[in-house]
This record gives structure tokens, sequence and C-alpha cells, in this order.
């Protein structure tokens, strides 16, 4: 299988990447290798395996459940301390909405 | 390409509109879906945040048991199946406010599915089919408006991510905007009435998407469908599907086609506006969540669940029209909410006058509510003290008149009926001594229309009845009024 340029194109697009040509040059036969390598992978015939076998087991109920107690989480000074921008007690970002 | 001309009612009769519904509501857990972090609503921002809802890496999400519990329920209640066994998956997309670059929601096998709701649709009941019931964790809150650095900058609150909602999404079953409306109400009430959420349009915790196509009346085949969004409270809904259901139809009839996308109501310009960019093409690239267990849901829990389902709306309204011998209009008034389906029954069962109950609650107490500005959740008067006032009133203890004015009394200062009667000497008068006596003054002192009663002009009984109300300040039993005039006024 082949991956095309405008394949990868796509895929930094969800991610937002962008991909100068010297780039491009570099991670399309990166990735087209990957991805064959996940393509052997598929030879396997995995319909019957559960994602997670490894962990689940018959059980009367989900053990994993937590009772609905709220406990105090972080303050919204350590919440806030890495981030670049700050300011209300808010995470700040560039504007996301469209403005006329 | 906005379409501000009226479609001709012939044009628009030519075509038949198809809309599902995506509902999400924001279950009333105390602590959030994946983590323990409070959910209550309106506190400072970001002060319910942990490292798992703030997507540290690291965390790991952790399933709130109550949440599932409250999903299982609106799922029965929707008579949905419920999965043995469902699994949560990630829908990767970027937004400031979704700070794991993932939302952990269901996708390929959900909570539930295979539902309906029941509306009124005019004249028959229709059976809406709801595809899947899911849950899934809501995204934190951005603010684009209020500070001074607005233009270039949103603010993000993180107390909002992680809190517990489930989506309900129904069939393309709904042909108007009215019906659109309808289902939402009913699915509004039944979650009330279950108490998984209060359903709140203003603070968010009920949000509606809408997926609209036309197509002309009686085709199979479904038109190309949008997405509206933005519909946050019941009016605009039904204007922006009307309006957007209008669009359609005009881009049709002008041999256009309809591009699927995703559309904004704007209620400032009542119109909706596709969005500029065409940003993700919906490509969520969903995969099972791997830092979550599969979702089981055993037969026991589910039947456990089950029987903390109380009586539902429909059920309700249908016995307050059976048992209590209701018009079906006000059995459908007093079963819109467990508020006043509760407050009906509590004064109904203490006075043991339903009927009267029900008058009293839709009318004068309904009317004095709206004049205060409150709901019957805030109401002064409480149904127990409704319902002493009843029993005066059917004891013949006051007349109606003077009822309407002990209930205004009573919800002005908080005292009882009887308590307003003896302070204000206001007790209805049907002592038939005290009532013949003041119907001889009256009598006397109107010669002249006593005269026309006698000679036939019967239709001055009315006359005399007020004058004697009036005399005795409407304390005079009216009934009892008019017997003794009949009595006294015959042509000796």
């Amino acid at each position: 299988m082949a991956l095309t340029e405008k394949d990868v194109r796509y895929i930094a697009g969800l991610a937002h990447l962008e991909l100068g040509e010297e780039e491009m040059r570099k991670f399309l036969p990166q990735l087209d290798a990957i991805l064959g390598h996940i393509e052997k992978l598929n030879e396997l015939d995995t319909a019957r395996v559960e994602p997670m076998a490894q962990v689940t087991y018959p059980a009367a109920e989900n053990p994993a459940l937590r009772a609905d107690a709220p406990e105090p989480g972080i303050e919204q000074s350590d919440a806030l301390a890495n981030a670049p921008d700050q300011g209300a007690g808010c995470f700040k970002v560039p504007s996301v909405i469209e403005k006329d | 390409m906005a379409q501000e001309t009226q479609l001709a009612p012939e044009v628009r009769s030519r075509y038949e509109a198809v809309i599902g519904l995506e509902v999400h509501v924001q279950l009333l857990t105390r602590s959030k879906i994946f983590c323990s972090c409070s959910t209550r609503f309106g506190d400072p921002p970001n002060s319910h945040v942990c490292a798992v809802c703030l997507g540290l890496p690291g965390a790991l999400p952790v399933l709130n048991r109550e949440a599932v519990s409250m999903a299982v329920k609106a799922a029965l209640a929707l008579n949905c199946a419920v999965n043995p066994q469902s699994r949560f998956a990630r829908k990767n997309y970027f937004y400031p406010d979704l700070p794991k670059g993932y939302q952990i929601s269901q996708y390929d096998e959900p909570l539930a599915e295979h539902g309906w709701l029941e509306i009124d649709s005019g004249e028959q009941m229709r059976r809406i089919h709801i595809t899947r019931v899911h849950l899934e964790e809501d995204a934190g809150k951005s603010l684009h408006e209020g500070f001074a650095d607005s233009e270039e900058k949103s603010y993000i609150d993180l107390n909002r991510a992680g809190v517990p909602l489930i989506e309900i999404v129904s069939e393309p079953d709904l042909r108007s905007p009215e019906e659109a409306y309808e289902y939402l109400t009913q699915l509004k009430t039944v979650i009330l009435y279950l108490g998984v959420s209060d359903c709140n349009m203003e603070e968010g915790s009920l949000r509606v998407d809408a997926n609209v196509s036309v197509r002309p009346s009686g085709a199979e085949k479904l038109g190309t469908k949008t997405e509206v969004k933005n519909l946050n409270s019941f009016r605009y809904l039904q204007k922006a599907l009307a309006y957007e259901v209008e669009r359609q139809i005009v881009v049709l009839e002008a041999g256009g086609g309809i591009e699927q996308e995703t559309r904004l109501w704007d209620s400032r310009a009542q119109k909706t506006l596709g969005m500029r960019s065409k940003e993700f093409a919906h490509d969520y690239r969903y995969f099972p969540e791997p830092d979550l267990l599969p979702l089981a849901v055993p037969e026991v829990w589910r039947e456990e669940v089950r029987r903390t389902i109380p009586e539902l709306p429909r059920a309700k309204e249908a016995r307050f029209e059976s048992e209590c011998a209701l018009p079906k209009q006000d059995a459908k008034l007093l079963a819109a909410s467990p508020a006043t389906a509760n407050f009906f029954e509590a004064a109904a069962k203490l006075s043991g006058e339903p009927k009267s109950s029900a008058n009293w609650i839709l009318n004068d107490l309904a009317f004095l509510l709206q004049e205060m500005g409150k709901s019957l959740e805030d109401s002064p008067v409480s149904a127990d003290q409704l319902a002493e006032l009843i029993v005066l009133y059917r004891d013949g203890k006051i007349s109606s008149k003077i009822g309407k004015e002990i209930l205004r009394t009573m919800a002005r200062t908080g005292k009882r009926a009887a308590d307003i009667i003896a302070e204000q000497g206001i007790e209805q008068i049907s002592d038939s001594g005290k009532i013949v006596a003041v119907v001889r003054d009256v009598i006397t002192a109107n010669p002249r229309q006593a005269e026309q009663f006698r000679s036939g002009k019967t239709a001055t009984l009315g006359w005399f009845v007020g004058q004697v109300m009036k005399a005795t300040n409407g304390q005079a039993n009216p009934q009892k009024v008019r017997e003794v005039l009949e009595k006294e006024l015959a042509p000796r």
C-alpha cells in the first residue's frame, strides 16, 4: 500500500500541523513504513478478540466504578499555574469564535 | 443567500419536513463522570478541576456509578433496550474547552438503543423512535464576550468539563417544527419526572441540535440534511426549524441543491447561518477508550434502576382523567411538570376534592402566581393550605368570591385561610334568619323593582341577588339568597 501526499496533508490537517516540502519528503516514507507494519499486524484475525480482553473478567457487576461523592480537586491558582495566559480565573486562548 | 421572502402556502404544502433531534441532558450527579470534582453550577471558574478533567498527562478516568444509574433510568423510561455491555470511545477534535483533545463518549456500542417516546400530534398520539441513549462527558465553557480583550481572546472555564451528559438521539420521525417542539417538551417532562436532570436550558443542562431536511410530500427518499446548532431555548427551536425548512424549500424551488453542512441559529438575525469555516469535516477518528473497562449493566442493576422509575407523565395524565374525572386538557396541564402534579395530588388528597383542587390550581392560583412572577415550586400558598381553603369553600363557609380574596391574602401574608376568616369576620352567611332580614330590607327599599318582578319580569332576580350581596359585603351565600328572594318576592 502506498500512502499519498494528499493523505499525509489530510492527517497533518487533523493534527493542526503544517508541513513544508522538506518535511513532506521526510515523513511520507516514514508514515508509509509504519502503516505497512500495522498492515502486517492486520493479517491476524482479531474479530473474536475483545479490546482490553486482558483486564476484563466476568463479574456480577463492573468493579471499577466510583461512588458519587465529590471531593475537592486542586486550587484555581494551581490549575492555572502553567497556563501561558490567564485572566479572571480562566485560561486565556486566542479567540476561537468567528467574528465579523 | 439568505431568503427573506415568505413561501407561498401552496409551495410549502408540496414539501414535507423531516427532523431528528439530538438532545444533550446534563445529569444531576454530585460529582463528575470520570473524577470526583464537584458538578456544582455557578462557582468561580476553574474551582472544580483536577488532573483528570484538566486532561493532565497520566491521569486516568474512573466511571461514576450514579451517572450510569441515571442514564439507565432515562433509557428505560424512554423504552430503550439497555445493552448488557457497552463501550466508551474517544471522539477526537481540537477545541480549547476540550483539554484532552478528545471527548470520552460512546460510539458503536452505546448504553441503550431502540426506544420511543409518545407525542401528542394534534388529534392522534405518535410514537417518535429513539435511536440511542449514550453517556458522555461535557466539555468546558468558552467565554467569548464580556472582557476587555474579548476581541482577541477567549476565556476558558473547565468547571463543566467532565460533567456527565446523556445524548438522546431520535430517528428522523418528526414532520414539523411543531412536532419537534412537542417531542422536546415531552422529553423534558419525562426527564424532570425521573429527577435525573433539572433540564435548565439557560444554564445549559438541556441542549438541542437538529438534523433537518425536506422532501416532496409523500416521497420515500430523504433529502440532504443540514445540522442546526445553537438551539438554546424552546422558542428558538421552533423558529430556527421553521426558518431552516423554509430556506431549504426555497433553495430547491430555485433549482438548487442542499449542501450538507452545520448551520448556527442566530437569534438576533432570526436566521440559520452556515458556519464559515468548514474546518472539521467531522472526522472524529473514534476508537475504543483504552483507559476504561467496557461498561457492564447486568440485569440485577438494570432492574434495580427500573424500580426507581416513578409514574410517568402520560400515565399520570390518564389517571387524572379517569380517577379524578378531570377534562383532558386539565389533566394534561396538571401532569405537565412533576411540581404541578405533586401539588395537585397533595391538594386533592388533603381536601378530598380533586375537581375543585384542579380548578383552584389552574385558575385562581395560577393567575396569582403569574402576577407575582412565581411558579408552583415557590408558591407562597402550600398544597395543604390550599386544601384547607377548598374545604371551607365546599362546606359553604365562604363564597367563591370571598375565597379568591382569601387566597390572595394567604399568598401575601402566608396566613391560613381559617385565621384570615376569623380575623376579618368574613365567614359566609348561610344562616337563613340573617339572610331573610337583609332580603326584606332590600325589597322594602326597592318597591319598584319588586313590583316589576311580581309582574313577571323575573330577570330582576339577579339584580336583587346583587343588592343583597352588596349589603352583606359579599358574605351571604348566593344560593341561599336566591332561595329566600324567590320566596319573599312571590306575589302574595
